[in-house]
Parts: C-alpha cells; structure tokens; sequence
C-alpha cells in the first residue's frame, strides 16, 4: 500500500501542500497531471530523492517519510528508463541483488525469471546503447523489480514511446503487475495509457489530488470517470 | 465572373485581384557565403600554420642521432627518468583529489561555492614563477617547516630513501630543493586543470544515475563507485593526460621551488634551460623534441581514450 498524507513539498518557487492519496495493496495506481503539475516531484518524493516539509509517506504502512531511499525498498522506473551505459542488462538485473549480496545462484536465478517475464533473454548482453525504446524499458523495468520490490513507482516510463511499442508496453505493465502482485504508482499525463492501467486514479489539479476512483468498466452511455477524463 | 470559375473561395482568384491593387513584391538575392568562410578559414589556417611549422622548424633542426645523442649524457637520462616518475606521481596525486573535488562541485550547491570555485582557478591564472615562489615562502614558515619535518619522519620511517638508493637516487632529506619539492610544483598547477576537467564530467552525468542507483539499495558511496566512477572514466583520463602534460611542460615553479641541480631536480625542461645557458642548441632541441613526441603521444591517448568535448 501507498500512502501519501498531507504531504508539502517545496523547490525553489515552486510548491505542492497538503496533498494526499492512497493506492491499496496490490493494486495499479496512476497519478496524471499536466507538464509541471508536481506529478513528479510527488514520484521522487515517495522514492526518497526529494525532501519533504511536512506530512507523511507510509509504504506498507511504514512511515518512511524521512527514511533513505535505499531503505525504502521501493522499485523506481523513470523517464527514459535512464541505464547506466557501462553495464549489460545482464548487469543491470543483478545490480540491487548484488547491493544486497544475494548468492551468485540465486541472482542467476532472478535474471531467468525476469529475463522470461519480460521477454528480454536474448538481451542479456548487449549494453543500453544497442538497446530500442521499449527494450530499454523493459531492461529498466527488469532493474526495479529484480530485487522484489514492496512497491513499484513508474515515472511517465511510456511517454518516448511511438504508439505501438506503448500499448505492447501497457499489455506488460498490466502482466507485470499482476502477476508480481506489486502494488504500483505510474505517474503520466497521457490518459489513454492511465485508462488502460488504472485500478484507481488521480488527477493533480491546480496542487489538488483529485481521485476518481474505483474505476468500473464503462458501459454505453454511463457516464464514469474515465469518460468524464477523455472528454477532458 | 469569368475570372472566379472555382466558385467564391478558390483563393488563386483572391491572389490575383490583390496582385492588381498592391506593388509586386521585390525578390531578395540573398549574397554570396564565400567571403564569410573565406575569412574564417584562412584566420583558423593562420594559426594552425604557426603550431605546425613550430614543430617542423624542430624537426629539421634536430635528427635522430641528436636525439640518441642527448640520451648518451647520464644526466639527460636522469632528468628523462625523473620528468616521466614525477609526472606520472603528479598526475595520480592530481586525479586522487581532483575527482573528490569535481564531484562535490558539480552535485552540490552550499554557500560560498563560487569563491571556492575561484580559489580552485588560483592556479591556473598565476604566472608560474609565483606559484613556486609562494611554494618556497610556504615552506620557510613554521607551518612548512613541520610539514618538511613530518615528511622526513615518515621518509625514515617507511624506508624509502633505502629503495631510492637502490635504484641509483639520492636520498631525499625534506621537501625544498628535493624531489618531493618538483612532484608538489607540478602537482599545484597540474591539480587545477585536473579538477576543472572533473568538473565538467561529473557536470556532464546525470544525477538521475545517481538517483536510480540508491533507489536500488545503494549507499552514496556505491553509487558513485558502480555508476559515477565507471561513466567518469574518459574523463577520468582526460584529467590524467592533461594533468600529466601540464607537469610535463612545468619549468617556473621546478626552478624557484627545486632548483636545477643536475642528476637531483633537473627534469627536462630545466634540461632545455641548463642546455641553452651553456649554448648547446643541438641538446635542448633534441630534449625538446623528446617532449614534443611525449605530448603528441598524450594528446593522442586522451583523443582516443578521453572525453570527446573539450573540457578547458
């Protein structure tokens, strides 16, 4: 579970107060808003990369609201999946469970299982360079949940995406997740991708969390939050 | 209406009723390009004659057997020795604390930063002949005085003039006018270039490696040592190189700060001096041209191996 309490951050001139959600265990949440809404910095802020003024973050019902990142056992995909360009993607999947000095057997075993979910065995040894769009992300979504994450935080993975790749790569996320069972925050302002992934919603207006939730598939001519969002 | 047959929107008929009303529009040529480039490129070849006729000037005055000539002389030998040691020592020195200082400068903003960053350039805008002038002030306070004692004690102490003996060097007795006094001149011009170049790389690696990095468990320091270091290392060694040449070239702080004793602190270019004052031309032309072969050799190393964008 994710939960974000009333939380204030602020950066220069720029600030988000007092917002709060939460995304239920095991579940799919996606927070959208417009290019510079704060979306983000709520993103790096859950991850431990942001300090906060006040208020509370509570993964798993732990307060790690001032905790490192490192401690907070979370899985981070963001924008452009953003590689490290000297290691293999072999390298990049046994990277956290090296940090973590997991035996040589069992980070061989990890790679396999990753490396079959998200179809990416014949990758193993190329380096990020040799790598598409979408395989990148794979390799960085690979990296975040190798070390089985309590959470996975997604931060607009899709959006240098074209089209086709992108919906191959939502079909993924959605298969990722349930079959890791992971509770999730995906973090876009493409409503197509929110729609197609969301178990509950949000929406950053004007420093406001918005939810529109849970989402119910949308029947002919009912009126539900996802048409309400598309109309918008 | 004959002159509207595509009905009331066709816009060729509203072109040519406003041709009618307004003056026809006056087509520009625009001028030729060539005098810009023509200028541009004989500046630019101007320069670029100059270095190259420098170095055939060299050439045609020296030869090969000048050349195998200055390295019959012991003392050319020596000082060949010591310049490739001590720049070698003053390179790695140089890197050991220019990478830190890179680091910290490119990632954190604290106050005070820009005089620190100024402090930093100190080096490279002071005339040479300052730099080991203030070196040799330093070391006759009481401040250098203990540095010079401590240094001596842990000399004694590790056995290092033992192993310096061994192979056929003076043991050293302190800093000033010693071989510690010529690795710490090139050190304090060459350290400077190293961190600027620092700079600029760690400036040219997205923090969000970093930030990825400790998502994944890492501690600061893992992060730098798995992610940082290993994208750093063509910069790595463009400070290296650079820091090198620069200690290589290094002549006005060695001859306040070391002195030019033959077979102790003389390094080449105190050799291309020495040569010169005793009106050898032949010698210190072939002790230049083996600098000149040393740098091309760097330059090519860290054109290679190095950052692909000029960090200076």
């Amino acid at each position: 579970m994710i939960e974000v309490v009333n939380l204030t951050i602020q950066q220069g001139d720029f600030s988000i107060t007092n917002v709060g959600f939460t995304v239920p265990e095991g579940t799919y949440g996606v927070l959208m808003g417009s290019t510079g809404s704060g979306k983000t910095s709520i993103l790096e802020a859950i991850c431990g990369l942001r300090p906060i003024v006040s208020g509370r973050i509570l993964l798993t019902s732990v307060d790690v609201s001032h905790a490192k990142s490192a401690d907070r056992n979370i899985g981070y995909v963001p924008q452009e999946g953003v590689l490290f360009q000297k290691m293999t993607v072999r390298q990049h999947l046994a990277f956290a469970l090296k940090i973590r000095k997991w035996d040589n057997h069992q980070i061989q075993q990890r790679i396999d299982e990753l490396a079959e979910l998200l179809g990416i065995g014949h990758l193993l040894h190329r380096r990020p360079k040799r790598l598409s769009g979408g395989e990148r992300q794979r390799v960085a979504l690979g990296r975040a949940l190798s070390f089985k994450p309590d959470v996975l935080l997604l931060d607009e993975p899709l959006c240098s995406l074209d089209d086709e790749v992108r919906h191959q790569m939502c079909n993924l996320l959605k298969y990722v997740q349930q079959d890791q069972g992971t509770t999730s925050l995906h973090v876009t302002h493409n409503t197509s991708e929110a729609v197609r992934l969301a178990d509950y919603l949000f929406r950053l207006v004007e420093g406001k969390v918005v939810e529109f939730s849970p989402l119910t598939e949308s029947h002919e001519g009912e009126e539900t939050s996802f048409n309400r969002l598309e109309k918008e | 209406m004959t002159d509207n047959l595509n009905g009331p929107n066709d816009v060729r008929t509203d072109y040519s009723a406003r041709s009618t009303s307004t003056p026809p529009i006056q087509r520009r040529k625009v001028g030729s390009d060539f005098p810009f480039f023509t200028i541009f490129l004989v500046l630019s070849f101007s320069y670029l004659l100059l270095i190259i006729s420098l170095l055939v000037a060299d050439a045609a005055f020296t030869s090969l057997q000048d050349i195998g000539r200055a390295f019959e002389s012991k003392e050319i030998r020596y000082s060949f020795m010591l310049s490739m040691g001590s720049c070698t020592l003053s390179s790695a020195i140089s890197l050991l604390i220019a990478i830190p200082i890179g680091y910290l400068m490119s990632r954190f903003n604290f106050t005070g930063k820009n005089l620190i960053d100024g402090i930093l350039d100190i080096p490279i805008v002071l005339p040479p002949l300052v730099i080991g002038l203030s070196l040799l002030i330093l070391f006759q306070t009481g401040f250098g005085r203990s540095l010079d004692k401590t240094f001596s004690l842990i000399v004694d102490k590790i056995g290092l003039n033992s192993l310096l003996q061994m192979i056929g060097v003076k043991p050293i007795r302190g800093i000033t006018y010693e071989l510690p006094s010529v690795i710490l001149a090139q050190f304090s011009v060459a350290c400077a270039f190293a961190v600027r170049t620092m700079r600029v790389t760690f400036d040219q690696i997205s923090e969000r490696f970093e930030s990825v990095a400790l998502t994944l468990g890492c501690r600061r320091d893992q992060a730098f040592r798995y992610v940082v270091l290993p994208e750093a290392i063509p910069g790595i060694i463009t400070a290296g190189t650079l820091a090198w040449a620069r200690s290589l070239g290094e002549f006005g702080p060695i001859l306040v700060f070391s002195g030019a004793t033959r077979m102790k602190t003389e390094v080449l270019p105190t050799t291309v001096f020495l040569e010169l004052s005793i009106g050898d031309v032949e010698a210190a032309v072939a002790v230049s041209m083996i600098m000149v072969v040393a740098a091309f050799l760097v330059l090519g190393l860290t054109r290679v191996f190095g950052l692909r964008t000029n960090t200076i």
